[in-house]
């Protein structure tokens, strides 16, 4: 429960970041040359950045792009890989073949130069308006979906390792005795008991995930600045971590109670819905 | 009329480029109420054709007939209703995520019988006929004892109100105490709804307390069929007579079992002529060509064996 309470305190602390820039009278988007690197002051509570800007106000709005990415990314590659996974596992044979082998080529694949290639997609040739493909949300838009592009394949494995043992159960062949299909098993029986083990690694993937943004901001693909968002505010750090080292903790900071708190989420969760547990 | 009637049933595996016979060959049927025992060492295909007759299990060859119809769509259809199964190991049998009324209700769940009161009510009063009390129901699978369970799995496959349960080796998995309750439950059952069993043991102290019938598989083939009390009085087939003599009794003195020896030859690589020739104290020349036929035993219409030498 305390992971829960620190997790609704994070999202707190990311929708007040308009009140309180308003509240503060900062914009965090105006560059002031002047009053780089400030010190705490009233004015700006946890000082300014490189480009003095105010970084608590910074902090919030990343944050939001940083949440929204890991929960949005995993969400999606969830699906994609809870899908592929039980319908490899249940049908088998040639289907799991065929599947498991596109998984496996996925996971082969250089990720760097694909993140080129997606990252460079101009998005105009595929349908969508010029004026949605130069803004911020198709920034966002864009790193969500090279995430859960590439980051399906381990959720998958695991689901169709799972759903192969559990599809011999003896419930899952009584209820065939009685007529029941697969898309009645996948869901009834296959899917609830997959939900231990898959808890765990979609708690683990939010975290990554939230990592992997900033990986592709700092390759300029993600979200690239002026847009805040933990990930690139860490990675602009780094190179200041000598004359600026407060720069590099507090969003490494919020990363590291975030991902703590989600994977402390997830046992819970996994505990909640495990009747064996006591309650 | 026969509930269901098994035609020539033969069940294959491929095993890499050879082929592993599971069945080979097997007719037998089930009257409405009758409890036919299927009794043979592990590796018999026992279960393998409790699953043909449960729907689990294609066979290779040969058909299936239910209430004399051949298993199509509608057939089956009707087949998944009055067909249910319990299986041996009790712990595995139970969804560990559903609460015990969902479990016994799954059945109905699946045709679409009845409302959600109504499956909670058919829930409500199968989980009293089992012996169970009626709060069991909002509580889960791992919270009940082995015998507990196996009556939950009971309840589950009388849901549809079937006219068969094949049951595979039901009482093997528990202790001896429980084993005597699961099996007066199954009978008291059998004698309130007019059941017929498909009881798949390798104990034939329990066979012999509940089957009408036995039959006895080896190595795939149905070796002998006959009614209980003339199969336990004079078995006809080498084999049965081997089995028999297997089975400790108190109070009889220990004495050298004869006939069986060694192992049952390889599924995969059956022997030529009479299956069971690699082991049997009877085995002649003609055994090891001929495959012989199940034909009744001299003098006893009812009881049938696949031997050359029946007695």
């Amino acid at each position: 429960m305390g992971s829960l309470f620190i997790l609704l305190l994070l999202l707190l602390f990311v929708a007040a970041a308009t009140p309180v820039a308003h509240w503060l009278g900062v914009d965090p988007y105006e560059t002031d040359l002047l009053s780089q690197y400030a010190p705490p002051s009233p004015e700006h509570p946890l000082g300014t950045d490189d480009a003095g800007r105010d970084e608590l106000v910074r902090l919030m709005l990343g944050g939001q792009i940083s949440l929204l990415v890991g929960v949005l990314s995993t969400l999606v590659g969830t699906v994609i890989g809870l899908t592929i996974g039980v319908v490899s596992g249940y049908f088998g044979k040639r289907l799991d073949a065929v599947l498991m082998r596109f998984t496996d080529g996925m996971i082969a694949l250089p990720l760097l130069p694909l993140l080129i290639v997606l990252g460079a997609l101009d998005l105009t040739k595929l349908g969508f308006s010029a004026q949605f493909a130069h803004s911020g949300a198709a920034g966002f838009w864009r790193v969500v979906v090279i995430v859960a592009l590439v980051d399906w394949t381990g959720i998958a494995r695991l689901t169709r390792a799972a759903t192969l043992a559990l599809r011999e159960r003896d419930y899952v062949r009584a209820a065939r005795v009685s007529g029941g299909r697969a898309g009645y098993i996948m869901t009834a029986h296959i899917l609830p008991n997959v939900a231990t083990p898959l808890i765990v690694a979609v708690t683990l993937t939010v975290g990554r995930v939230i990592l992997f943004e900033s990986v592709l901001s700092f390759l300029g693909f993600g979200i690239v600045a002026p847009t805040p968002s933990w990930g690139n505010m860490l990675n602009n750090a780094q190179e200041l971590v000598t004359t600026a080292p407060a720069l590099a903790i507090y969003p490494g900071l919020l990363i590291f109670v975030t991902v703590i708190a989600v994977n402390f989420l997830g046992d819970g969760l996994q505990h909640a819905f495990d009747p064996r547990s006591e309650r | 009329m026969t509930l269901v009637a098994l035609d020539n049933i033969g069940v294959k595996f491929p095993v890499g480029r050879r082929t592993l016979t599971a069945v080979d060959n097997v007719s037998l049927h089930l009257a409405p109420g009758e409890t036919v025992g299927l009794v043979g060492e592990s590796g018999s295909g026992k279960s393998t054709l409790g699953n043909v007759v449960a729907g689990l299990q294609r066979p290779t060859t040969g058909a299936m007939r239910f209430r004399g119809k051949p298993m199509d769509t509608a057939t089956t259809k009707a087949a998944h209703k009055e067909i249910q199964i319990v299986f041996q190991d009790p712990f595995g049998a139970l969804d560990p995520r559903m609460p015990v009324s969902a479990i016994i209700a799954e059945p109905l769940l699946i045709q679409r019988i009845g409302s959600r009161a109504d499956r909670a009510g058919r829930a409500a009063e199968l989980v009293e006929q089992v012996g169970l009390p009626r709060d069991a129901l909002n509580r889960y699978p791992h919270e009940f004892s082995g015998g507990q369970r196996q009556r939950i799995a009971i309840a589950r496959a009388l849901a549809p109100d079937p006219a068969l349960i094949v049951a595979d080796e039901p009482l093997s998995a528990l202790d001896v105490s429980i084993q005597s309750q699961i099996l007066n439950l199954m009978r008291s059952l059998q004698q309130a709804r007019g059941l017929a069993y498909l009881f798949i043991s390798h104990d034939l102290a329990v066979v012999n307390h509940l089957a009408d019938r036995v039959a006895v598989l080896y190595l795939g083939r149905l070796v002998e069929v006959a009614p209980r009390a003339e199969i336990f009085a004079m078995p006809s087939h080498p084999y049965t007579v081997a089995l028999l003599e297997a089975v400790p009794r108190i109070g009889r003195r220990h004495r050298r079992a004869v006939g069986i020896h060694g192992e049952m030859p390889s599924p995969l690589d059956p022997p030529p002529g009479c299956v069971f020739h690699t082991r049997c104290p009877k085995v002649q020349a003609i055994c090891r060509a001929e495959e012989p036929r199940l034909e009744p035993a001299p003098g006893r219409p009812a009881q049938s064996a696949a031997c050359h030498f029946k007695s």
